[in-house]
Formats: C-alpha cells, structure tokens, sequence
C-alpha cells in the first residue's frame, strides 16, 4: 500500500510541507504571530515555555522545539529568538540545520525590538516558503506512516465506538509494518495492567507501571480527589463515573497488538515500528505538541462531547463516538462513529471508512479542524514550576 | 414504542450503560449484552445518555464493574435499576484526599 508525500533529506516523509515559524520563548510570540498572519505557507507555535525555568525544563522546550522543527511535515523552519531567553536558541538553529532543513533564525534584541524583528521574520519566511514550496510528491509505501492517536472530550461512547475505531486503525497499520503512538498517561490509571500485559517483555511492562505510578504519585502529592481533574467535567456529564472507568474505554483506541516501548515527550520516532507508548498528560495542547515531536504526520481523534482543536503542523482526523454530538457538530467532527452505538455500522466498518479517509489525508485532503485553523493554542508539558 | 436500550460490555459486569434519550423514572429498558442476549429493566431513576444503570442489587464497599474490570466501588447501597454514577460511585485511583492515596 502506498501514499503520496514529500520524502525530506533524512529519508523521512511528510504528508505536509509548511514552514515551521517557532518562538525560543514565549516572550517571542508577537513578532512570530505577525510573521504568520502575513506569509502565506507559514505556522506558528505559540507555547507559553522557554524562560524562568529549572534547567530540566528548558532542556525539555529545547528539545521540543528541535523535534517539531526535524517533523517531516515542516519543510523549513524559522526560529524567532528573542535573545536573553532560558532555551538554547543556538542548538535549536544548529540540530535542525544537521537534518539538512532550511532553516533561519531572528533575534529580536539584536534587531533592534519588534517592527525590525517582524520586517526580518517575514522576509526570512518569504525566502523559505518560495524555496519549499516547488517541492512534489513522490509515491512511498505506507510504512513510511507514523500515526498519533488520542481521546479527548470523552464520554460513554467513546470507550465503546470511536476508540475501537482508532483501535482498529492501529491494528491496521501495525500490521503494515508502520508505527503507532498512543499516550495519555493519567488515562491509564486503572488500566495499566491490561496495557502492561501487552508489553514486549517485562522491562517495557514495568516502564509502563512505573509511568503511571509517577502520574498518579503527581496527583496524589496535591491532597486531593482527582475526578474533576480526571475526569473532567464534561467526562462526568457524559456518564464516566471515575478515572478506572475513562482509562478503561481510552486504551481502546491502543488496539490490541504488543506494545513495543515507552517514549519520552520530546523523543522522536527514528526507525521504531509498531505500537509504542508516549510518556504524556490528557490535556490537548501539551498532548498533541508532544505527538508532534514524534514525527507523526496525522492524528486520530477519538471524541464523544466534541473536542474541535488540530495541531499547526499535523493534521487531526475526528472520530466522534457520539451520535448525537456529530450530528450537532459535523463541520468539526471528520468520522461518524455514532452509528456503531446506533446499531447501524460495525467497528470493522467505521474502521474501513477512517482507514480510507486517513489515505486521503497524507495524500493532501485537509481535515475540517485543519481547514478551519483551528490550532492556535499548544503548548509544552513541563514537569517543573515556573520560578 | 421507540427501544430504550442498554448495553453491557461484558459478562462480569453489574452495570450497563444507556443509549437512549428520554429514560425517566419507571421506564423499561432493553439491556443487551455482546452475545445481544437482552433483559429487560425497569429504570429506578431520569437516567442521561451515556449514563450508568445497576443491573443487579450491589452492596456498598462492592467493586462496581465495566468492561469485565473494576471501574470503582459502590458508596452506598445500589439497587437494580438505579442511576450508578459518581454519587454512589467512588473511585478508587488518584485519591490524594485519602490516607495513603487509594482506596
């Protein structure tokens, strides 16, 4: 099976060719938003990260940022520096340089503030987009595929409709030699020992144990019950009644094929196939950024209440589980899976129908949170406080 | 009549979940396992889409089960028919407001 995208210097593929525009700190994001809004081609990531933090944290937004920049559906990259900031704005530049991807930097103190940083920005993103943008597909096989997959805006359908969907996706690519993530760390208390069951052998088993251990101990540490936290309200109002019950319906989606290894939230996918775990939070902005740094070029989204938001630079394919929230939402919701709760398609078949649509997606269709830009807010998951 | 269905995952469970609008005090429900063997319920309580109803008597300090595995454990004493959700359901993970965090 193959898909048409765009093969970078590194052998790996996109199934978008955008330009990168990222702030080295949140201090950034004004001249980079200007940039964005004017030239045509361009993304921007506007985090709220990158200063006043310990040094494991910054290493983090570093990292995050460099794995976003090295995504093979950003075709050049510029970094917006303010130039006093807590990340380390020259690795940015140089380890995205190494991937052999355009890539150009602007330090607003150094040009003199803001009007002479945005004139540079955008002259610099003009250059890069004109220089990407004759770039064509080429035809490669579908184990070139990584996909990210999630569940957000949960509700009792998801558990029982769209994350089956999304499973039987998964199952699918695993099976043609292709890499799957899943994530969600707080959304496998309860059921770690189903997914630990699953893992390769006991030191993957035990990783996924201890991840969740870490997740649930962060909670605890706060004194308090965690339902409204997780689940949340909506989940709550939707009839999941605990974290065991969400986190039983949410692995759904992780299909049932073995789980091969734990990721970090920065690490990047290099040549890793199968079905591996991500070491993330629920919470979409800092999800789905840590998604995108694996270099997954599209996300499945499993919903019930209807989650509307995408990422800048990674496509995210709705699955709704929830017949009537589709019905009520469908210029935000790309998959109908409700009609597997109203008797009337199977999860094979909604299965079938998400598979062939996701073809179409790394061929170039948009997605309906894609088309609307609906991704102006992400953000990074740090595990330390803000000082 | 319009069917007001119910449906359990999975045979171990004592609980199983509405999809169905409507379902006021007094109504009688379908609920439908995986193999679709069916039982009907009168429900004890307005129960939401989505929302949970006890399919058997459960004792309280009883494990409360979906999917075949235990999604929390019962605060009260639940009888057939009524409304499971989180006022006599508590959960037994990320309880930091607990000596020792679980329940």
């Amino acid at each position: 099976m193959k898909f048409k995208g765009y093969v970078r210097d590194n052998g790996k593929v996109g199934a978008r060719n955008v330009v990168a525009v990222i702030p080295s700190v949140v201090c950034a994001n004004d001249v980079a938003q200007a940039v964005v809004r004017q030239v045509q081609g361009t993304v921007g990531y506007f985090h709220h990260q990158g200063c006043c933090q310990l040094p494991p944290d910054l290493k983090r937004v570093t990292d995050t940022l460099i794995s976003i920049g090295l995504s093979p559906n950003v075709g050049a990259v510029l970094i917006v520096s303010l130039g006093c900031e807590g990340t380390d704005h020259n690795r940015m530049f140089q380890e995205i340089a190494a991937s052999g991807k355009p890539v150009e930097i602007i330090r607003i103190q150094e040009l003199g503030g803001t009007s002479k940083a945005i004139q540079a920005g955008m002259d610099a993103a003009q250059s890069l987009v004109l220089k990407i943008s004759s770039l064509q597909r080429k035809e490669v096989d579908i184990s070139n595929v990584v996909m990210a997959i999630k569940c957000g805006g949960s509700d009792a359908t998801s558990g029982m409709a769209s994350n089956c969907v999304i499973g039987y996706v998964s199952d699918k690519l695993v099976d043609l030699d292709a890499t799957v993530v899943f994530g969600e760390t707080t959304e496998f208390i309860g059921a770690e020992h189903l997914l630990a069951r699953r893992a390769v052998n006991e030191t993957v088993g035990k990783k996924i144990l201890d991840i969740v251990e870490q997740m649930e101990n962060r909670a605890l540490s706060v004194g308090c019950d965690m339902r409204e936290g997780q689940p949340t309200p909506g989940n709550i109002a939707g009839g999941l009644s605990s974290i065991e019950e969400k986190s039983l319906g949410a692995i759904a989606k992780s299909g049932s094929r073995p789980i091969q290894g734990v990721l970090e939230y920065t690490e990047r996918i290099t040549d890793q196939k199968g079905l591996w775990i991500k070491d993330t939070p629920g919470r979409e902005p800092e999800i789905l950024t840590g998604m995108a740094c694996t270099g997954a070029q599209f996300m499945c989204f499993s919903t019930g209440r209807g989650a509307p938001q995408g990422f800048p630079s990674m496509p995210v394919v709705k699955i709704c589980g929830n017949p009537l929230t589709y019905e009520h939402m469908q210029h935000d919701m790309d998959i109908n899976a409700g009609k597997i709760i109203t008797g009337e398609k199977s999860i094979a078949q909604v299965g079938e129908e998400t598979f062939a649509m996701i073809l179409r997606v790394l061929n170039g269709e948009m997605t309906k949170n894609e088309a609307l830009q609906y991704f102006g807010s992400i953000d990074i998951h740090v595990l330390g406080p803000v000082i | 009549m319009e069917l007001k269905l119910g449906l359990k995952v999975h045979d171990a469970d004592n609980v199983a979940t509405i999809f169905a609008e409507g379902i006021e005090k007094g109504v009688e429900i379908e609920v439908r396992d995986q193999e679709g063997h069916a039982q009907t319920l009168t429900v004890l309580d307005a129960i939401p889409y989505g929302h949970k109803v006890a399919i058997e008597d459960i004792q309280k300090d009883t494990l409360i089960k979906k999917y075949g595995e235990e999604i929390g454990i019962a605060s009260h004493d639940i009888v057939k028919g009524e409304h499971v959700h989180v006022h006599n359901l508590d959960s037994m993970r990320g309880r930091g407001d607990l000596k020792g965090g679980k329940k």
